[in-house]
């Protein structure tokens, strides 16, 4: 199992999707990132998908499920960098991830992130 | 043990006669083309299609019905572009049956296989008439294709501002071309506020609704704000009476209201230059 | 005609992969290519989840139009489902929606045909052509 690095700068733990991951991988991810905010006390969350072709409903859940567990521990989550056939087939599939906010790189999801008041 | 089967005695039949009748082919085929080609060319294209309803005729080669329908579709091209109809092709088809006839008519034993030879140059004739209308049919698509193309332009507003000006039925593939070259727009410009003016839309349904809807949440997941304008009264009055809801998405009547609700939103303020 | 065997989560990301290179080499836009790998992923997951592990069968088609097209069918040997109606009718409504991800499927395919009878196993093709 692919275990997806966490990098952490300043306030913000970025993680890199660069790998068609499988579905363990994705929940281990989400586990990691708990311990992390946990441990750490990180304000945001960068995940970037920018390497990323395919996100099904599976995947997209977790990545709502990330999002709800990052506000859980005061965090903000930010995409970034979801490809236009990737945006077009998860809202064909209905999914709108909404709890996750989006940018279209991680130099705008920071800007995001550093915008908020705290 | 050579039984000869009908099939093979009608191909013989045509192979020992072939210069006859390919002449009085090109003959039949001559008077119905007035001089829209030359009888050298008609000569060369009969001879190889009759070649080819030689092998089929005598139904031991598989290959050659294929070969046989690919060249009679390739016959139905060049004549169209020629200028020849549908009809006049088909009809020169056909008339390969009267070039037989002439030659079966005084014999009697051939009756049962000629029936079906004749059956077989129908089944062709109606072929050239498929491949003109299948032709017919892909122009039409690929026109439609690129009025499609050209008539969705993505427009810069502002430094991280564009616009998409709608025009005409928003259907669902009209929506996938808008969101695709939207979301492709929004990659390259960085944008992150999109205006989407509905003003050239006709009409705004349930469906036409769902489809904005569907391209506001994928410019979303790239990070982008949409805008919708251009709302006229009577669609604002059909939106409403059909119970459709825009959400915590922006609507405004007019493209400039847009534009600036996009400024405010970029932290930009439009003031009155000092003028001295 | 490919055959994968789905007997866990790499297999379902192999159904993925080789998927992915069918939908391109046949002419498949880049959007149906990742619509068609996606519908393939919900369906390939259903047959490890809930289906026990199954097969799925990838094979290239040509319209009578001469378009080219790529057809994948999902079997398992699973439970089954006992109400087909209630699985494909839309339960995205939040967009947390729970189910098989069937509806959401069905929407990225251009022909969807699901068999399915309890103890019987479940049959999902799914067809998408090129335009």
């Amino acid at each position: 199992m692919e275990r997806v690095p966490i990098l952490k700068i300043g306030r913000t733990l970025f993680v890199s999707i660069q790998i068609d991951l499988q579905d363990d991988s994705v929940m281990r991810l989400q586990e990691d990132l708990a311990a992390e905010l946990a441990a750490t006390g990180a304000t945001g969350v960068i995940i970037d998908i920018t390497a990323v072709e395919i996100v099904d409903s599976f995947i997209g859940r977790m990545l709502t499920m990330i999002g709800s567990i990052s506000r859980l521990f005061d965090a903000e989550t930010v995409l970034v960098g979801m490809r236009p056939a990737v945006a077009i087939t998860l809202t064909e599939l209905g999914l709108s991830l909404r709890g996750v906010r989006t940018a279209l790189n991680a130099e705008k999801g920071m800007k995001l992130l550093n915008g908020r008041a705290r | 043990m050579q039984i000869e089967s009908s099939q093979e005695r009608m191909a013989a039949y045509l192979r020992d006669r072939q210069d006859k009748v390919i002449s009085r082919w090109c003959e039949l085929v001559a008077a119905g083309v007035r001089g829209r080609s030359s009888a050298v060319e008609i000569r060369a294209e009969l001879e190889d299609l009759y070649a080819l309803v030689l092998r089929v005729t005598a139904g031991q080669d598989e290959q050659a019905a294929g070969e046989l329908r690919a060249a009679l579709a390739e016959l139905s091209r060049s004549r169209a572009r020629n200028g020849f109809t549908p009809r006049e092709t088909a009809l020169g088809v056909f008339s390969l049956k009267d070039a037989v006839y002439e030659l079966v008519a005084d014999t009697t034993d051939l009756i049962p296989e000629f029936l079906s030879f004749s059956r077989m140059i129908d089944d062709l004739g109606l072929h050239t008439f498929e491949s003109y209308a299948a032709a017919r049919e892909q122009i039409i698509a690929d026109q439609a294709a690129s009025m499609l193309e050209l008539s969705t332009p993505v427009v810069r507003l502002w430094d991280g501002i564009i616009a998409v000006p709608l025009v005409g039925t928003l259907d669902s593939a009209r929506t996938q071309l808008v969101t695709e070259k939207l979301l492709e727009t929004l990659v390259a410009t960085g944008a992150e506020h999109a205006v989407l003016d509905i003003t050239g839309v006709p009409t705004v349904d349930t469906e036409v609704a769902q489809h904005l809807l569907k391209t506001v949440n994928a410019a979303r997941l790239l990070g982008a704000e949409c805008i919708i304008c251009g709302i006229r009264p009577q669609v604002a009055q059909t939106i409403v009476s059909l119970g459709i809801e825009f959400g915590d998405i922006a609507t405004k009547a007019t493209l400039a209201d847009a534009l600036h609700h996009a400024l405010t939103r970029s932290g930009l303020k439009v003031t009155e230059a000092d003028r001295t | 005609m490919d055959e994968v065997p789905i007997q866990s989560g790499d297999d379902v990301v192999r159904v993925r992969q080789r998927v992915r290179v069918v939908a391109a080499d046949s002419g498949l836009s880049l959007v149906d290519q990742t619509k068609l790998v996606t519908a393939a992923s919900e369906l390939a997951r259903n047959a490890l989840v809930y289906g026990g592990g199954g097969t799925a069968r990838i094979e290239v088609l040509t319209s009578p139009a001469g378009r080219a097209g790529v057809r994948i069918g999902f079997s398992d040997d699973g439970p089954g489902i006992a109400d087909v109606d209630l699985a494909l009718t839309d339960g995205w409504t939040t967009g947390g929606g729970l189910g098989l991800g069937l509806s959401g499927a069905r929407r990225l395919v251009d022909e969807f045909e699901l068999t399915s009878k309890p103890g019987r196993g479940t049959s999902v093709v799914v067809i998408k052509w090129s335009r």
